[in-house]
């Protein structure tokens, strides 16, 4: 795709580039390469997503000019939500979790969203629960609702995994992090298409106990969108080891990212560790801006730094 | 024996132990015995007879479900951790 002039931000949506990380690589038979997703006008790889929620919802006849948006997000939906909202003249709202980072909510205010805080202790499903309540409390919402809009991995099938599948002849793994499951569901689905032999990998965090408050196990959530059957590999991937992909990203191929890619850099090379040889494709979410203010970066004790904060 | 860390929310159920060492061949066996010692677990861990949906199970790191699951053999001195199914970030 040519992008000497577009006529919208929403044009340059996706088209992110693929580059190898052959510094990281473990052997040399096998080559590494990842979706730089921060690419994306807002800087990660929701904007896919954002677009083709809205879009599908337009064209089905959901969503009519002018209606509110309502959406539970940890930041990065709610970002390109605000941009897709802005430019097609919907209101939005987010439920966000209110232990994110600062630089998320700067963001969505800046972008002219609102915020409703979700209990910090409850991380993400807190948000989910919180969102679910507001939207039946008031019909007037739509709430595109990321884990469960088809559009969603639909997204990743048509863009992300197509766009993979057009530059390379073989790809042995797949590797992405877990939120909603989009991009593994979609984006894997494609790339079976074209290499059937596929391993699919889910890169996962492990959150801080200060961010588990569920009363019980059955207050659980499994994003409807997310068939946990057509992974290949689920791997919990600690903040301690996020942090050491991302520097490690940083250091060896000057990719600064944000923390979800470094449990992918993590999860990919520990999958890379196991193979003879082959083709590992990652796909790094976002870039490092939105989490400049953490301490992580320099501190050495990482763990008990993240432990209270949700990160992706 | 492996060690088997236990998330907040089943704390209670465990004397508000964070990690416990539990006993078997495979994961299921472990989990067993672990619900043979604090009964009330077994509601919390189990929906009819399986592993509940909102349970995940990693063993060595890997969620039990993308292994053999509750069939999963473990050698002594690995890590179980038990996790409640989170939205993940988005």
């Amino acid at each position: 795709m040519t992008r000497a002039l577009a006529p919208s931000l929403l044009d340059l949506i996706g088209s992110t580039p693929l580059v190898e990380l052959p510094r990281l690589s473990p052997k040399p038979a096998v080559r590494l390469y990842a979706k730089l997703e921060g690419q994306n006008p807002t800087g990660s790889i929701k904007d896919r997503v954002a677009k083709a929620m809205i879009e599908a919802a337009e064209a089905s006849g959901e969503l009519e000019p002018g209606r509110p948006l309502l959406e539970p997000t940890s930041g990065n939906t709610g970002i390109s939500l605000a941009l897709v909202a802005k430019l097609r003249g919907y209101p939005l709202t987010c439920v966000m979790p209110a232990n994110v980072t600062e630089e998320r909510r700067r963001l969505l205010a800046l972008y002219g969203a609102q915020i409703v805080d979700s209990p910090p202790e409850e991380g993400s499903n807190g948000a989910v629960r919180l969102a679910l309540e507001l939207a039946e409390r008031d019909p007037s919402f739509f709430m595109p609702f990321q884990y469960a809009n088809t559009a969603n991995p639909q997204a990743h099938f048509d863009g992300t995994g197509a766009e993979i599948a057009a530059v390379l002849d073989r790809v042995d793994v797949l590797v992405a992090g877990l939120g909603t499951g989009g991009t593994l569901m979609g984006a894997g689905a494609r790339l079976r298409e074209s290499f059937p032999e596929l391993v699919v990998a889910a890169a996962e965090p492990l959150p801080g106990d200060e961010v588990m408050g569920l009363r019980s196990l059955a207050d659980g959530y499994v994003p409807p969108i997310l068939d946990v059957s057509r992974l290949d590999r689920k791997l919990l991937v600690s903040n301690s080891e996020s942090v050491a992909g991302l520097r490690l990203l940083l250091e060896r191929e000057g990719i600064f990212a944000g923390v979800s890619s470094g449990a992918v850099i993590h999860a990919t090379l520990r999958l890379a560790e196991e193979l003879d040889e082959g083709i590992v494709v990652c796909v790094l979410a976002d870039g490092g801006w939105k989490y400049l203010s953490a301490a992580f970066w320099e501190s050495d004790d990482v763990g008990a730094a993240m432990e209270r904060s949700v990160w992706w | 024996m492996a060690a088997v860390r236990i998330p907040p929310t089943l704390r209670a159920e465990v004397g508000g132990l964070r990690e416990l060492d539990a006993r078997g061949e495979t994961v299921g066996a472990l989990i067993d015995d672990l619900v043979e010692r604090y009964p009330p677990l077994a509601g919390q861990l189990y929906a009819d007879g399986e592993l509940a949906s909102f349970v995940n199970v990693y063993l060595g790191g890997e969620d039990i479900r993308t292994l053999d699951g509750l069939d999963t053999p473990v050698d002594h001195g690995e890590t179980v951790i038990l996790l409640p199914a989170m939205a993940g970030g988005a």
